[in-house]
Parts: structure tokens; sequence; C-alpha cells
């Protein structure tokens, strides 16, 4: 517990089990290909990578797009469009239920059962109702996200200490003023932790959306080759999908540090 | 600089009650020490003053009219705790009371109107000694100082009555004691009627122009909630004032003319 590793180990400790795992996969590779010359299970890296080059800089024979972008494309569209309304509905309705005791007793139990509702449950639904296009797509990442979300925000708001809100109408601030000026910058650092836990499920329902019914898409892609046994596309797209998913948490993380760094004075580390 | 009149107020939650048959005039410009042992109802009675609980029966009147239902600038606050707003700087923190007064929709000032919010809003930290500390966060602040800048922001709407809620209870002894000689100046000089709860008799007297005791005078030993608190002592802690006189209420007439009409 007292040892704590410097700037340049740490480093070194952080990239030694991703090495770990890539020299496994290196040599379970090589031995399979040893026994088998057609395997497609263990593609080698060298072989992934052509078939990257292949999706990501040449373009499809049939559709003329560049595979990889058009997919990656359209499922961030989704994935933004998804997470952002859902962001801002567990804003509007996180903050009203915690704030407004008159909005809390009529929707917070509404929240909480539609909250238990498994989002994936409802997706016919959402499949007959909307379509099968981006629509449908899209409000099942809200549905499996807002509720958590709004309930989420709604306890932040409640956890703040009574003293604070009764100062500020002390000093003459209106409900609303002080709903935007101390109630919602307080507890924006947590909706944005919220929103970066949420990405994981986002993913998971946007992939799933995808899977059942799309034309384009990295989770339509990877459900597609799968017929095809095609190791060297699924590897190389699931490494690209949780990239992705590591940036925008890491630039969720950036974002609030940077906006609201108050919050985070008293951190350790 | 406000009076205030408690007439025969009772709070009760249920059937416990916490306060009854409270009578109280508090005439403009007095420093009111309010004593009394824990559960007492001392902080139930603050509640009561700061509009955000409402008395069972009876009323409250400031300068003779009854109290609005809800904290507002009228009344300003010290609490012991989270009294200023972790995300805003030291001035962020006074400027934000200017910016609600003058600003309903977005509560944030620009141009002229913000320079002179800040310049007012400097001041008040120039009188608390907190000017240096202008830009950091309230986290950065040692407890007193947080309590200083808590007490320039209740300053800053020039509320008719401050209200104190054991300000200086989580303070060092030497940082309550020039918490002290500040309170005194700010009293003096902006003329504001205080009220004190805390739980320091050597505070309460010394600061004090009025101390104020609340405590049970029954108990029912089979039904701990039966009765509750009401003023035991009511003492002129003034210099030119009598001899303090226990277990009666003062009328509001001063003292000197009664001595030496």
């Amino acid at each position: 517990m007292n040892i704590v590793p410097g700037r340049g180990s740490r480093l070194v400790l952080a990239l030694l089990p991703f090495v770990l795992i890539v020299l496994v996969y290196i040599v379970g590779s090589a031995e399979r290909r040893a026994a088998n010359p057609d395997d497609k299970l263990l593609p080698p890296i060298s072989e992934m990578a052509q078939t990257v080059h292949r999706l990501a800089f040449e373009p499809d024979r049939r559709s003329g797009e560049t595979v990889l972008w058009t997919d990656t494309a359209a499922s961030l569209q989704r994935l933004g469009l998804g997470l952002g309304i859902a962001t801002l509905i567990g804003l509007v309705a996180g903050l009203s239920i915690g704030l407004l005791p008159v909005v809390g007793a009529s929707f917070a139990s509404l929240i909480a059962v539609l909250s238990m509702i498994p989002p994936m449950a409802v997706l016919p639904i959402l499949f007959i109702v909307f379509g099968l296009g981006e629509l449908s797509k899209v409000v099942l990442i809200v549905f499996g996200v807002a509720p958590f979300l709004v309930r989420d925000l709604a306890l932040a708001v409640g956890s703040l200490p009574a003293e604070q809100l009764v100062k500020a109408q002390s000093l003459g601030a209106s409900t609303w003023q002080l709903a935007i000026r101390v109630v919602l910058p307080q507890v924006m650092p947590r909706l944005i932790e919220s929103v970066r836990l949420s990405l994981g499920p986002a993913f998971l329902f946007l992939i799933s959306a995808e899977a059942i019914a799309a034309d384009t898409g990295l989770g339509y892609r990877i459900f597609l080759v799968r017929r095809y046994l095609a190791m060297d596309v699924i590897l190389p797209y699931v490494a690209w999908i949780t990239l992705l998913a590591f940036l925008l948490d890491l630039a969720l993380a950036r974002l609030a540090r940077r906006f609201f760094a108050w919050s985070y004075l008293q951190e350790r580390r | 600089m406000s009076a205030i009149t408690v007439r025969d107020v009772w709070l009760e939650y249920g059937d416990q009650i916490v306060l009854e048959r409270v009578n109280l005039e508090i005439a403009a410009g007095g420093f009111i020490s309010l004593v009394g042992p824990s559960g007492a109802g001392k902080s139930s009675f603050l509640r009561l003053l700061l509009g955000q609980e409402q008395p069972t029966r009876g009323a409250i009147l400031l300068d003779g009219e009854p109290l609005r239902p809800e904290p507002g600038p009228d009344r300003g606050v010290v609490f012991q705790r989270y009294s200023v707003f972790p995300h805003l700087t030291v001035l962020g923190n006074v400027l934000v009371a200017f910016e609600f007064e003058l600003s309903p929709v977005l509560a944030r000032l620009r141009g002229a109107a913000r320079r002179e919010a800040i310049a007012k809003s400097f001041a008040l930290l120039e009188e608390v000694g907190l000017e240096a500390h202008r830009d950091k966060y309230p986290s950065a602040l040692s407890g007193g100082m947080q309590q200083r800048l808590a007490i320039a922001q209740a300053l800053a709407r020039k509320p008719r009555v401050l209200l104190l809620d054991e300000p200086f209870g989580a303070l060092d002894p030497g940082t309550r004691a020039q918490m002290h000689a500040l309170i005194r100046k700010l009293w003096r000089e902006h003329a504001t009627t205080v009220i004190m709860v805390t739980h320091d008799i050597k505070e309460a007297f010394g600061l004090g122009t009025r101390l104020i005791a609340l405590d049970h005078t029954r108990l029912d030993p089979d039904a701990a909630g039966r009765y509750g608190a009401t003023v035991t002592y009511d003492l002129d802690l003034k210099r030119e004032g009598p001899v303090p006189v226990l277990g009666f209420l003062k009328d509001t007439t001063k003292p000197n003319e009664e001595i030496n009409p």
C-alpha cells in the first residue's frame, strides 16, 4: 500500500499485461498455423494488418465505400445521438426530480419502474414501432441508459447539503437561479461520470441492435462476417470498438477535469 | 436592522412537541445569543426564523409584518458547515449574491454591472480579511476562513436579520477569538440584528447584548416529547443595562429610561 510506483515504472507496469497478452496470442497463432495452415481461429497479426488495410483504405468492390469508416461513422452517429439524448433527459429529469418535491413525487417511482425493464426485451417493440432504421437503435440506447442517468442524478441532487439550498435562497436565489447556478454545476461532474459508466451499456445496446437489423455499422459487420469465421475482421473490429470506447471515456474524463476542476481538488492521486 | 416579534409560537412534529409558548420581542439592532442544552429546539427555532419551517401555532413578525414562509434575502444565515458553495471561488461565492439579485434569468452579470458587483464583493472580502484568497476555491481554505467567507456572503444582500447557527462551533479557540472580534465589528458596522445559536456559554455572554435560554420547564418521564422547550432565561447583557434579571420577559422600553427617567 505504501510502495508507490514512479511515473516511468507506472507506464511500464500498465503496459506489461497488454504486452503479455499479445505475446501469448502470437505464440498461440503460430502454433495453430504450424499444425494447420488453413486455421482461421487465430490469424497471425500480419494477416490481420492486411485485412485492416483493405477495410480501411481500399474502397469496397460492390459499394465503393471504405467499409471501416462507413461502419464507424454510422455506429458513432447512433451512439452519439443515443447518449446525447439520454444525457439531456438525465439532466433535465434528474435535476427536476431531485430538486422539486412535486416532480419527484410524481415521477420518481415511474423512473424506478422504467429502469427495471430490460431494454433488450423492448427491442422488438422498438423495431415494430420505429421501424428497422436509425431511430429504433437510437431509442434503444436512450431507453437503456436514460433511466439510470435520471436516477443517479436525482440522487446526486438529493445528497447536496440542505444548508446550501437554504443559503442560496437567503441570498435571494429563485428556484430557477438556484437550479442553474448552485445545483447544476455541482452535479455536472457526477453526470459526466455516470455517462462514462454508461458507455459500456450504450455500446452493448448499439451492437445488439446492429447485429439484429442494420445494413451498416460496427456491430453489423462483425456479425455479418461471423458466418465466414473471418476472425481477421472480427478481432481488429473488436479492438477498434474497444479503442473508440476507451477514447470516449478518456475524453469525458478530461472534459470533467477541465471544466469542473474544483470537484477534483480533493482527489487522492 | 429589524425588530422581530415571536407570538405564542408552538412547533410540533406529530405528537412530539419541540417548542411551546415561545414569546419574544427582539428589538432592532441587538445581538441575541440563543443557548440551551442539546435538543432544546435552538436550531429548530432558528429554522422557524429562517422560514425553512413554519410554526404549528403562533406567528413570527418581522418589523410588524408576517415572516415570508420561505428563506429570502431579508434574512442572512451562516451555518456551522456547508455554508459556502464549493464550486465557486472565494470571490464568486460573494459575487453570486449580486448575480441572484440583478440577473433573474441567467444569474450572471456582464460589463459594467459585473465590474460594480465585483467591486462590492471585493469590499466585503476585505472586511473579513479574505482579499488575498479571492481566486481560491473553498476547499483550499481553512475552517475559519470558510466561515469568514460565509459571513461575507451572508452580508452581501444587506439582510435585515443575520442568523448564525453555531457558526464558530467547529473552530479552534484561537481562530474563534479572531472570529468573535470580526463578528462584533461587522455587527456594529452593518447595524444588523444578529441572532446567534451557540453551545459556548462564554461566547454567548461575551458577544451578546441579550441572552435567551431555551429549555424544558416540564418533563413527562413516560413521554419524552409531551412538553416542549420554552424561554427559561432572558438576560439583558448591555453594559448600561440593569443587573440581569432572571426568568422574566423584558419589555422593549430602553433599560436606561427605566433607571434614570
